[in-house]
């Protein structure tokens, strides 16, 4: 009889918890203060962290009132999907222009996003570049080197990363530039570089945790900004290298207009996406090693960036609308490349 | 250690069930025996401290690794104590709404005798056998925003995916059917004399259920309660689809840990780890008392 009651006060204990939970879930008064969701790609961890706090200052300054930006990282093609499926970021900082255009295609973001900030709506940009263990034992200095045997390549899954996407890019470029165009011969190479990875992430951060973290593979094909972190992070262990040729990367932001309005955080996005284009922002931009879409900041940082390479662009390829259906939708070239 | 310290000890090891099995073949042949009995005792041993022990003494070591202040700091750090709130919201939940709804489900199961009861049975083992990731997304395209319930909810200010609230489904999904599982076979073994019994002398329904059913099945229902805790409190996949990684918000502490990680903080990350193992072990020995009352 003893060992009912005690039992019976258990199980009181326990949905006292759940009534003591519920009551937390509410959201707390608001007050003076505002949120701010930032939905971003794998690399910009750091970045933003430090940027949150800048901006958070600024906007003080401004308009008297707290912010909080919650930050949500991951694979910037998954990113914008949970966005599309509900994830109520206000803005987003993604990895490239098409991850955006997908959420505007679902009517979350109005058109014309692209023209509402200086660069084409990107306020940093990077480029691809190889990261190599220090000595650079199997003597990596090109895309050349990377479908020899027996080298492993460490490259996130385009269809979920936009980084990806851009080594992607990068490569096909370097190799339709050498065989002048011939397509077929493009993806022969493009071919043997899939059949050298070892392990295609989800994400960015992923691809640099296999890489460093878990010391699988011989190059990472990578963000600069990424290379140079995980130089910073284990100093003297790696080298990077520059290929012949590379892309522009440009990482985009956008409003998430009917989200933001809706919480009533219009202004404050607009201001924390233009604010990144303010001196200090820049110049933290290219502390985090991205490359400044300021050009008198970026020179600044000539002494880190190598600014000679020879980089194409995304018009190269036609924009993001016509390089995505052409390489990356189902079926298309990636699919033929590393399906078979 | 001597030779016979071993002994005891891969004895304890191992429990009784190897020392029953060598009593059935010992007078036949012996020598033999003791050996498949070593090399059998080395292996099961030689396992579990490769997969077991190792792995938890790296996330120990890993954890303290630059000193007890840094632990402290990344257990401190607010993120992780919004994450461990999350974490114990979502346990506390998913065991109060399971364990209810595994009571009624035993209990109908095995008093009542219907026709479709086997297959009501076999419905909740689904989320044994369905990966949880796929339990994730189901949620997502089902209370999403281009789901199949998403205008709905929308229009009501409604929040499920990306919130706690999703959150707390996906655990409640994962978890359902572990009440349940320990509570049937005790229930049905039991059959419902007593209960018919106690009707026909007067007794009402929650009389019935208090005095009658209950005292057999506490026991069974602690373990299953248990059970359920263990598996919520871990549980990664399904919530990790749902969450949308919203930092102090959605995340749980499973989640947390593989942000750190993926922030290069190596050192934050197996300390969160370490709350979570140190979580399982009280979990482990109220398991083995509940285990020797039952």
């Amino acid at each position: 009889m003893r060992s009912i009651h005690k039992i019976e006060i258990v199980f009181m204990i326990l949905l006292m918890g759940i009534l003591a939970g519920c009551g937390k879930d509410a959201d707390s008064a608001k007050g003076d203060s505002i949120e701010i969701l930032n939905v971003s790609y794998d690399p910009t961890r750091e970045f933003y962290a430090k940027y949150n706090e800048l901006f958070a200052k600024h906007w003080k300054e401004q308009g008297g009132q707290d912010v909080n930006v919650t930050q949500s990282h991951g694979g910037s093609g998954s990113q914008a999907r949970s966005v599309i499926e509900g994830n109520e970021a206000d803005v987003v900082t993604l990895a490239l222009a098409h991850d955006i255009t997908a959420i505007e295609e679902n009517g979350l973001i109005d058109s014309g996003w692209m023209e509402e900030f200086d660069g084409s709506s990107a306020p940093y940009t990077s480029t691809i570049v190889f990261l190599v263990r220090k000595g650079n034992e199997k003597n990596i200095q090109d895309w050349d080197d990377l479908v020899k045997d027996g080298v492993e390549v460490i490259t996130p899954n385009p269809k979920t990363s936009g980084g990806a996407c851009w080594n992607f890019l990068a490569a096909w470029a370097y190799w339709q530039e050498k065989d002048g165009n011939d397509e077929e011969a493009t993806k022969e190479y493009m071919k043997k570089l899939y059949q050298n990875v070892l392990v295609l992430d989800s994400g960015a951060r992923g691809a640099t945790n296999t890489f460093v973290e878990n010391e699988q593979g011989d190059v990472l094909v990578a963000w600069e900004n990424e290379a140079y972190l995980s130089m910073e992070e284990h100093p003297d262990e790696y080298e990077i290298v520059t290929p012949s040729v590379s892309i522009l990367a440009q990482p985009s932001v956008a409003v998430v207009d009917s989200n933001a309005k809706a919480h009533g955080t219009k202004e404050a996005a607009e201001a924390y996406l233009k604010y990144l284009y303010s001196d200090e922002a820049q110049r933290l931009a290219g502390e985090n090693y991205y490359r400044p879409s300021n050009e008198a900041i970026l020179e600044e940082f000539s002494d880190q960036f190598h600014l000679d390479m020879n980089l194409v662009t995304i018009d190269d390829f036609g924009g993001w609308d016509e390089a995505y259906n052409k390489y990356f939708n189902d079926d298309a070239v990636f699919d033929q490349i590393y399906g078979q | 250690m001597s030779k016979k310290q071993e002994k005891t000890f891969q004895q304890d090891m191992v429990g009784d069930g190897v020392h029953s099995i060598q009593k059935v073949i010992e007078p036949h042949q012996q020598e033999p025996n003791r050996i498949v009995k070593y090399a059998m005792i080395g292996v099961s041993v030689l396992f579990l401290f490769v997969m077991l022990v190792i792995p938890l003494a790296v996330v120990l070591v890993n954890a303290l690794s630059e000193g007890w202040a840094a632990y402290q700091e990344a257990v401190m750090d607010s993120y992780t104590i919004n994450a461990l709130q999350l974490t114990f919201l979502a346990t506390v939940s998913s065991v109060a709404v399971n364990t209810v709804f595994g009571l009624f489900a035993a209990y109908l199961l095995s008093k009542f005798y219907f026709r479709g009861r086997q297959v009501f049975a076999a419905l909740i083992d689904i989320p044994f056998s369905i990966s949880p990731v796929i339990a994730g997304l189901a949620f997502i395209l089902t209370f999403g925003n281009i789901g199949w319930m998403g205008d709905f909810l929308k229009a009501h200010n409604i929040k499920i995916v990306f919130a706690v609230p999703g959150v707390i489904l996906a655990t409640i999904f994962v978890t359902f059917p572990f009440v349940f599982r320990e509570l049937f076979p005790v229930m049905n073994a039991q059959g419902k004399d007593e209960e018919e019994a106690a009707a026909l002398m007067g007794a009402n329904g929650f009389t019935i259920f208090r005095r009658i059913t209950f005292p057999h099945i506490k026991w069974a229902l602690l373990y299953g309660i248990v059970l359920c805790a263990a598996r919520a409190m871990g549980e990664f996949g399904a919530v990790s689809v749902i969450s949308g990684h919203l930092r102090g918000k959605t995340n749980t502490l499973p989640l947390h840990v593989e942000i750190l990680y993926n922030e290069f903080n190596t050192t934050a990350s197996f300390a969160v780890s370490s709350i979570l193992v140190l979580m399982a072990m009280v979990i482990l020995i109220l398991r083995s008392l509940i285990e020797r009352k039952k």
